[in-house]
């Protein structure tokens, strides 16, 4: 088990399974100003969230979340449905800035850099955190021009060869490469959605990114597909930083290495993936993984 | 193979970075633009309004003379005459140039004379003639009397006759200068109201014409229009939507009626000359025919309005109705068109204020013709409003501009109120399932 | 007056009847509602209908063709030497005729034979106009009472009122083929009758336009020349110079309405733009003859250049304006349902709104957008009154946008206002021309519609 400090030096004590009763429930909520059992803090962050609160109007989806993410690793996201875990994830690369309703309060940061401060520029934050979404969305637009669409924009490529090279080699990463590179030009939308699923991962990784976030990658594809996914996840996490939502029990314990528990837009419990499976101490994150709701 | 990739993120954030700032000036630049389109159109809209407006205001004024008129015997009638044939048939236009004669003494020639009698419109007579048949008492007094000035002085009263330019192109001429500037002297000139615009069919005189006749017709046009298109619009939609089985002749219904919304209007003229001018022989220039005509035109907006509000309404009111033994039909009328209806009026006040407007399908069987007189129904030969913007704005005279722009004025705040109601329509009845 | 006074009656007769076949049915069960087949009120309208319907076909058929046959009545009672006049003349003479009758100025000196013709026909019209009032009554009252006594406890009042309702649905809905096959026959018979007159080679592909046909046979010089070359060239240069300005503009601005503004601006900004859809043409043809032509005429002088006072550029210029609410509203509907997951994927890898706009939503929105800009193509090809007020009359053939150049529908106008004789070449030229206008208008609709429908499909 990993030593718990985080910035401010307070040190998060990791909890006795055995002794978690109520009382150091409480305790734990005292100490973290939220309800959250668990190791929040990581040695190694690549993003720190600290009293993170979503509002969508007046309405309230997230309640002061803190959570640490770690650097080349995976931490997968549950909980029931509405729970917020999609709220929570957009705000990781601000894409909760499309919807007009919706405000962020709190700190989250990235590498020291508060990602909400007002100077701060959504453009190459969302070039260094890439999302990939529930619905395979590709552009109308051929495979090629799929992947190279982030390169274009941002400018990453010093001539056509370069550009070529990038496409290649996000495909092959996301391992795609060897059933499309015959049909390059061929639209996007064509590919089964196992496929365009790869293409979006693909997509992101091409402006090479140091975080990923997926919000369910594989709730629309078949489970050959999913485990192609969950393959290539295991592979990105060498390199990258990954955040993924999913509502599979199993795709969790498969893929990451810590996992969240949400309910009710509160987090109610963040830990190793063994431990929350096997051994959840809050009573809420053991009813959700014994099936008993949600 | 991590470092690598650490690598090529850092490059990455560079040539992010490097791109801002041309990237955020292309994102201004396409703002901008856009703005810019929705500035352009309502600059547009605000220029129409304001050359429609400036031309036309004054138009609600006219320049009226005061003659002091000696309702001479000799001229009309003997005093005492009460017999309308009599008084109907004398020589007012007499009594308006022994008037103005006497006014302007010094005026000898034919041609100036002439000239001189055009001050005041020929409307004068007839206004003298009405108040002489009203009240046959006046025979034999003097009285003053404010007649409508001839449409040229009045283009001068108002300043729309430039007097810089030379004499020989300008309609006023230097001795009517002379007459108007003493008439203005002893304050015989005067700008009233213009009630002969709303109240008088057209004329070939601008100062005597009006747009009655004219909102008459329309009027009459758009009862014809509506009688047809609402009922057969509302049943065609109830048809497709409630009862219509899914076959080939419900889909060449559709696609039909899709077409039709944008067949040329101008078409729809030419069936109806076809159709209801030659082959049935109707009478030409009638609302009757206009009717009918625009009913055709605007059926298809009416469908597919009434279409939208029928499928607005939920299915559950349906079954709840079938549910109790209601026929299909009982469930169409007591349940069904009840909630539909505000949306169907909507799309029909819609499709009225579109028919109302329209134009070149009129020219087209006939309803160009010259109307004087206010049609009492709609078999009566008559003009509608756009036609006679049309017909006006067709006229070399510069009053006609003004009337034009000022019919314009009245064409449009019908438009807009019967638009205003369908969004107050909408907006009241509005709901949310 | 009178047709309106009969369908008046006609109305006082119905609702009567209604009444009575409400009250027998009543009185047959003496007042027990649940004995009859259906409700007392169905029975009031069936009664209703019975009374109302037969006397208003009559009514119709009667004035459709009322007007054929007193015309044909009269032309048999005029000499023979009119009766053999060449059709057009004929119709010449009988115009005259009806404007006699109707106290109307003639164009031709008043003679016996005319004045007798003219009296004749009023008194026709007479006779048949009282004829009318009282067959139709006649036929309600027969209607009505039939229907009354006809009444029993076991009448199907219900089903029958609702075939009867049931067809006229149908035959509603159906109004709209026949809408479409009177247009098509309509103009395709006239056109064929020009057709044998003028070959269609030398119509589609002649280039020179020239309509005046001797109106005499005898008359020289002026005969017809029919090439519609340059009435095809005026149109297409008009639209595509109202194209010009519509389609930056309006799509533009859907884009900014649907990308960028605010609430607010946009509450306050579409009603606005939406009122240059309401503004009748004639209202923009107006405004283009005197505010737009005299404005680009003075404008060019200014610059040395000459520009005619019918030029093709205000006419355009002004429909462009008039079609800016027209692509907007298509292409806002189409760029609102690009989804926003599209947006999402492309602000997620950190583009621009613009770049999300041009390079994600518009290709996206293309084919919607392509079938709303045709569709607004159809409507500036067979608009009429903006171009007949402000375009000119002569048939130019020039690509020069500072010329005047005249349009299909502008001539369609000319020929056919005012007097015509319904068969020379000249007027079934009216009739050609909009043959042509109706097939290209009809053909882009049902690409444009089928393009946007195949849109629409693929994001639903
Ligand atoms: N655009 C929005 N506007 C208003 N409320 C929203 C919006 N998006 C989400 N919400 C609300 O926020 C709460 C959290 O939603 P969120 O999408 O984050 O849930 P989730 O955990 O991702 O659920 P799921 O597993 O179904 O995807 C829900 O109650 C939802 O109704
Ligand atoms: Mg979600």
């Amino acid at each position: 088990m990993e030593e718990l400090v985080n910035e401010s030096g307070v040190v998060a004590k990791p909890l006795n399974p055995e002794a978690a009763t109520e009382v150091d429930m409480q305790a734990s909520y005292e100490q973290h100003g939220s309800g959250t059992v668990g190791e929040i803090y990581v040695n190694d962050p690549r993003m720190t969230c600290r009293n993170v609160n979503v509002y969508y109007g007046e309405k309230q989806a997230i309640f002061d979340v803190n959570l640490d993410i770690g650097k080349n690793q995976v931490i997968s996201m549950i909980g029931p449905s509405g729970c917020g875990k999609s709220t929570f994830l957009r705000c990781l690369n601000r894409m909760n800035d499309t919807i007009d309703v919706c405000r962020v309060t709190g700190q989250i940061k990235m590498d020291d850099q508060d990602i909400y401060d007002d100077g701060l520029d959504v453009v190459p934050l969302r070039a260094s955190v890439g999302m990939v979404f529930q619905k395979p969305n590709p552009f109308p637009k051929s495979i090629y021009d799929n992947i190279a669409y982030g390169p274009r924009i941002h400018g990453l490529s010093d001539n056509a060869r370069h550009l070529d090279e990038i496409v290649e080699s996000s495909l092959t990463r996301a391992g795609l490469w060897e059933e499309v590179k015959d049909r390059m030009d061929q639209p996007g939308t064509g590919l089964s959605g196992g496929q365009q699923q790869r293409l979006c991962i693909a997509r992101a990784i091409a402006v090479s990114p140091e975080v990923i976030l997926m919000d369910e990658p594989c709730s629309a594809l078949d489970p050959i597909a999913t485990a192609k996914i969950e393959e290539l996840i295991d592979e990105l996490r060498e390199n990258y930083t990954i955040a993924i939502v999913t509502h599979s029990m199993q795709q969790a314990a498969r893929v990451s290495q810590r996992t969240a528990y949400f309910h009710l837009g509160k987090l109610i419990e963040v830990g190793e993936t063994d431990q929350i499976f096997t051994n959840p101490r809050h009573k809420l994150t053991e009813d959700y993984i014994t099936g008993r709701f949600g | 193979m991590n470092n690598n990739l650490q690598q090529q993120h850092d490059r990455t954030m560079v040539r992010v970075q490097q791109g801002l700032v041309r990237r955020y000036r292309q994102e201004k630049r396409f703002q901008r633009i856009g703005l810019g389109a929705i500035v352009l159109g309502l600059v547009f809209v605000s220029f129409l309004f304001i050359s429609i407006i400036a031309n036309g205001y004054t138009a609600f004024q006219q320049t009226y003379v005061k003659l002091d008129i000696n309702f001479d015997p000799e001229l009309i009638a003997p005093v005492g005459e009460t017999d309308p044939e009599v008084l109907s048939k004398a020589n007012y236009g007499g009594l308006v140039k022994k008037t103005m004669r006497e006014m302007f003494p010094d005026v000898s020639s034919r041609r100036e004379k002439k000239v001189l009698y055009g001050l005041v419109s020929t409307g004068a007579s007839y206004q003298l003639r009405d108040m002489v048949m009203q009240d046959p008492a006046l025979i034999g007094t003097r009285q003053s009397v404010w007649v409508p000035a001839d449409d040229d002085v009045d283009m001068l009263i108002k300043g729309h006759i430039d007097l810089n330019v030379p004499e020989s192109d300008r309609r006023i001429k230097n001795n009517q200068m002379v007459w108007i500037q003493s008439l203005q002297a002893e304050d015989r000139i005067e700008k009233r109201f213009n009630t002969t615009f709303f109240t008088a069919g057209d004329s070939r005189e601008p100062e005597l014409s009006g747009i009655k006749g004219a909102v008459h017709g329309s009027f009459f046009t758009l009862m014809i229009c509506l009688l047809i298109s609402f009922p057969v619009g509302v049943a065609a939609a109830v048809y497709l939507e409630e009862f219509a089985p899914k076959n080939r002749w419900t889909d060449i219904i559709e696609v039909n009626i899709n077409n039709l919304a944008a067949v040329p209007s101008i078409v729809f003229g030419l069936l109806g000359l076809a159709v209801f001018i030659n082959f049935f022989g109707l009478p030409r220039s009638v609302p009757l025919v206009g009717g009918l005509v625009l009913a055709l035109m605007t059926l298809p907006t009416i469908i597919i309005a009434s279409r939208a509000a029928l499928k607005s309404v939920p299915p559950s009111i349906r079954e709840a109705a079938l549910g109790v033994g209601a026929s299909p039909m009982q469930t169409i009328t007591h349940h069904v068109l009840p909630l539909a209806m505000p949306g169907m009026l909507t799309g029909t006040i819609i499709g009225m204020a579109q028919a109302l407007g329209e134009t070149a399908p009129l020219l087209m069987i006939g309803m160009v013709a010259f109307i004087v007189d206010i049609p009492g129904g709609p078999f009566d030969p008559s003009a509608v409003l756009p036609v006679q913007i049309y017909l006006w704005a067709d006229s070399p005279e510069r009053a006609f501009v003004e009337r034009t722009s000022a019919a314009i004025m009245v064409l449009l705040a019908f438009l807009i109120s019967m638009n205003l109601l369908a969004v107050w329509l909408r907006k009241k009845f509005e709901r949310r399932w | 007056m009178h047709s309106s006074t009969l369908i008046i009656v006609l109305l006082g007769f119905m609702t009567l009847a209604y009444y009575m076949g409400r009250k027998r049915s009543l009185n047959l069960v003496s007042g027990r509602v649940r004995d009859l087949h259906s409700l007392p009120s169905y029975y009031g309208i069936h009664t209703a209908l019975w009374c109302g319907v037969p006397a208003l076909i009559l009514f119709v058929l009667w004035i459709s063709f009322e007007g054929a046959v007193v015309t044909g009545m009269v032309v048999d009672n005029l000499p023979q030497e009119i009766q053999e006049l060449p059709p057009e003349r004929l119709n010449l003479v009988l115009n005259d005729i009806r404007n006699l009758a109707q106290g109307d100025i003639v164009s031709q000196a008043v003679d016996e034979t005319m004045q007798g013709a003219a009296d004749h026909y009023s008194s026709l019209l007479r006779i048949s106009d009282m004829a009318l009032f009282v067959v139709a009554l006649s036929v309600a009252i027969l209607g009505g009472l039939f229907a009354q006594r006809s009444i029993n406890r076991h009448q199907r009042a219900r089903n029958r009122v609702e075939k009867a309702i049931n067809f006229f649905l149908v035959s509603s809905s159906s109004l709209a083929i026949f809408t479409t096959i009177g247009i098509v026959l309509s103009v395709l018979f006239e056109s064929i009758r020009f057709f044998q007159q003028i070959p269609v080679t030398e119509f589609i592909f002649g280039l020179e336009w020239s309509p005046q046909t001797a109106i005499r046979a005898d008359q020289v010089g002026s005969s017809g020349v029919f090439g519609a070359i340059p009435l095809f060239a005026g149109t297409f240069l008009i639209t595509l110079i109202a194209m010009f300005v519509a389609v930056p503009i309006g799509l533009m601005s859907a884009i900014y309405m649907a990308e960028y503004a605010g609430k607010r601006f946009r509450a306050l900004a579409k009603p606005v733009l939406e009122v240059l859809a309401g503004i009748p043409t004639v209202v923009y043809g107006f405004f283009a003859a005197l505010t737009v032509a005299p404005f680009f005429r003075d404008m060019g002088t200014s610059l040395g250049l000459s520009v005619s006072s019918e030029s093709a550029l205000a006419a355009g210029v002004v429909m462009g304006i008039m079609i800016i609410p027209f692509v907007s509203s298509l292409s806002d509907d189409v760029i609102n349902a690009v989804p926003q997951a599209m947006r999402d994927g492309s602000y997620g890898l950190g583009a621009t709104r613009s770049e999300t706009i041009r390079q994600v939503i518009i290709p996206a929105a293309l084919p919607g957008i392509v079938g709303g800009v045709l569709l607004a193509v159809s409507r500036a090809i067979g608009e009429t009154m903006i171009v007949v007020m402000a375009a000119g009359l002569s048939a130019n053939l020039t690509a020069n946008p500072l010329e005047a150049v005249t349009t299909v529908t502008v001539q369609i106008v000319t020929l056919l206002v005012g007097d015509q004789e319904f068969d020379s070449a000249k007027t079934l030229a009216a009739f050609a021309l909009a043959l042509v206008l109706f097939t290209i208008t009809l053909a882009l609709n049902m690409i444009a519609l089928h393009i946007v429908r195949k849109y629409r499909e693929q994001y639903e």
